[in-house]
């Protein structure tokens, strides 16, 4: 009796499965993102963005004929859930790709869960931790802080300025682009005269741009940083009048950040930023221009708010999927990881990839723009 | 010596954030002994208020006035709705349910407001002003004077007036009050009002210097916590001192030894004046009558 209950619930769970099955065919996309806590500025866009974009997706007709399926996951920033999700993701859900990783430490966690699963991950932090040295299943969309500084580092080249000060914040994102600019500040023959630091959270920075201003030879500054420190940096800046060309990072490459510092401290000031910030100043025959506007007035439109560079990252990589999937032709989580390593001159707003075996970021430094601020507005210099 | 004046004019202007937050630890403490841990978050609403408010179209004066009522508001909610409740319960419960409401505030504002940095422009403009080769902003010279208004104030309402005798009297023995006619319910809501406004006051003149989201309470926080334990505990005096004292040292630490060790050499003062002193510079002592 017991033994025909057994077969019977077996036989019928087997039935329902097996009828279910097809109509859950869709591709299914996982993604594990920080859109609470304190990372959910980036998250909260990131999020919005991938949903977004499914929906757009699979009202023209989905990929392969198939429809995409999106799981996401709030991590709330936290390593530990995001791991949980990660195995979540793979083992319940079945997912052929994940996304996600809003922050390193998030995606530094997903990455072996992923790696062991063999599953392809397309990571939307900026550490170059992430993709190096190469893993067969992880990518990543953003940027590293060291191409930046590289980016940062040729203007000044250009502008024959050889003696800088730096000042950093001493928060995760300050202390790693820090540690990168000066791991190849060298090939570029540029010499730190002065290195402070200050923290994410201080109100006042003019102790240590007294010092900057205060040291001999010193013909250019630059502010690796994120948040409000940057902004707070350049509104003392102006106070003390320093007077040489002040670098803020790729960190805080928004309008908002225009805002905060306030036009007139802003003035002049120079960092690398993407074309999604600038998309209205493209020329015309700039081959980013029709996918930075088309995602912009798409995600404006969406959601109400002012599209963010973060988006951008989720925007690449799911587009990146889409396009793996349809080239592989098929959703096998190891055809799509071949195909997104063949990834070639596909245009996203952060710039144009190409990916190979031995680079799973796939941009160089054409990726960034570098701007000036000028009149409370964007200029390209370049 | 510019570099030694700038160094002063900046701890004056970080101290001062300091001491205008210490300052509102300092009522709700008197009534009740209580740190209350969500005064940081006061402080955030009071900022985040106003530029919400300005964003709407309101001037912004009158915004920054409909923060500080809003907030004293939310302080009333805060002790009717949390503390009072927990009448009987330990001080250290009550400290435990203050954390509780900050993080509770915190993820509020994080869903009626949003995630972003947020300023409004200085009341007098962006133009330094030269001090003798340093210089200073204009809204520094306006958290200065409000934290010596703050001050002054409170030293009247302790000192002065019937009332903040009476939240005096509350916080020392609460039966005894009430036996001599203090309605002591009163009293701890009229202090948790205050608290708020003053929190709420601190945010509206420290944003255009700070910045503000919803996560700057917690550091703030801390920060006048410290400056309070230097100063004394609950005297209006040692919030002020102790504010700017910490504010300088910063400045000086920064400037003179490096900005590494800038934090660092701030609570090492700290550690040793509460070792030399444990009830803080100006801190009451502790009298029990046997």
């Amino acid at each position: 009796m017991k033994f025909s209950a057994t077969t019977a619930l077996a036989g019928s769970l087997a039935l329902v499965l097996g009828f279910a099955a097809p109509a859950f065919a869709d591709i299914k996309i996982g993604a594990t993102i920080s859109e609470t806590g304190p990372a959910s500025f980036l998250g909260d866009p990131e999020a919005k963005t991938l949903k977004m974009l499914v929906e757009e997706i699979n009202a023209a007709g989905g990929v392969n004929g198939e429809k995409l399926e999106l799981v996401v996951y709030d991590d709330g920033g936290d390593p530990n859930k995001a791991r949980t999700f990660a195995t979540r993701l793979v083992e319940d859900d079945e997912v052929v790709a994940v996304i996600g990783g809003t922050t390193t430490g998030t995606s530094m966690a997903i990455i072996p869960v992923l790696g062991d699963a063999e599953v392809p991950f397309i990571s939307l932090a900026g550490a170059v931790e992430i993709i190096d040295p190469v893993k067969p299943f992880v990518f990543k969309t953003p940027h590293t802080d060291r191409m930046a500084c590289a980016k940062i580092f040729e203007d000044m080249k250009k502008n024959g300025i050889t003696k800088i000060g730096l000042i950093s914040g001493s928060d995760g994102f300050g202390a790693s682009m820090h540690k990168q600019c000066l791991a190849i500040i060298g090939e570029y023959g540029i010499e730190v005269l002065a290195d402070e630091t200050y923290g994410p959270t201080d109100a006042d920075m003019t102790p240590q741009l007294t010092n900057i201003k205060g040291k001999d030879g010193i013909q250019a500054v630059l502010n690796p940083g994120f948040g409000q420190g940057p902004a707070i940096v350049t509104r003392n800046y102006a106070q003390l009048a320093v007077g040489l060309p002040l670098y803020q990072s790729h960190g805080v490459a928004s309008d908002g950040f225009i805002e905060l510092a306030g036009a007139q401290a802003a003035e002049g000031v120079k960092l690398p930023g993407t074309a999604l910030l600038v998309a209205g100043l493209l020329p015309e025959n700039d081959p980013q221009r029709a996918v930075v506007v088309a995602y912009k007035e798409a995600y404006e439109k969406a959601t109400g708010k002012p599209v963010s560079t973060f988006g951008g990252y989720a925007h690449d990589a799911l587009r990146i999927l889409v396009d793996a999937i349809k080239r592989a032709g098929s959703a096998e989580p190891s055809a799509i990881r071949d195909a997104i390593e063949g990834t070639s001159g596909l245009v996203g707003t952060t710039g144009t990839v190409t990916m190979s075996a031995t680079d799973h970021l796939g941009l160089d430094l054409s990726a960034f723009r570098m701007l000036k601020i000028e009149d409370g507005g964007w200029k390209i210099v370049e | 010596m510019p570099e030694l004046l700038q160094f002063l004019l900046s701890g004056i202007t970080v101290g001062a954030v300091y001491a205008l937050v210490a300052l509102g630890f300092t009522i709700i403490y008197n009534a009740s002994d209580v740190v209350n841990f969500a005064q940081g978050e006061f402080v955030m609403l009071g900022g985040m208020i106003t530029v919400f408010a300005s964003a709407a179209g309101l001037p912004l004066p009158l915004a920054a006035l409909i923060a500080i009522i809003a907030t004293a508001a939310i302080g009333v909610a805060l002790n009717k709705l949390a503390i009072e409740p927990a009448r009987g319960a330990p001080v250290v419960s009550l400290i435990i349910i203050t954390i509780g409401a900050s993080i509770f505030i915190r993820g509020a504002t994080q869903l009626v407001f949003d995630k972003q940095i947020h300023r409004f422009p200085a009341f007098s403009g962006d133009q330094p002003i030269l001090i003798g080769g340093a210089t200073i902003l204009p809204q520094s010279l306006w958290v200065i004077a409000g934290a010596l208004a703050v001050f002054f104030c409170l030293w009247l309402f302790f000192t002065r007036t019937l009332i903040g005798r009476a939240v005096l009297a509350t916080a020392n023995n609460r039966v005894a009050a009430q036996l001599v006619g203090i309605n002591t319910n009163y009293v701890m809501t009229l202090s948790f009002a205050m608290s708020a406004a003053i929190g709420a006051l601190a945010g509206v003149l420290v944003t255009p210097i700070t910045l503000t989201s919803y996560d700057v309470g917690l550091a703030l926080a801390l920060k006048g916590f410290a400056a309070a334990m230097l100063g004394g505990m609950g005297n209006p005096k040692g919030a002020l001192v102790g504010g700017l004292l910490l504010g300088v040292l910063e400045a000086m630490t920064a400037g003179y030894i490096s900005s590494q060790y800038k934090d660092a050499a701030a609570f090492v003062v700290i550690l040793a004046v509460l070792f030399a002193m444990p009830q803080g510079l100006f801190g009451r002592k502790p009298t029990d009558r046997v």
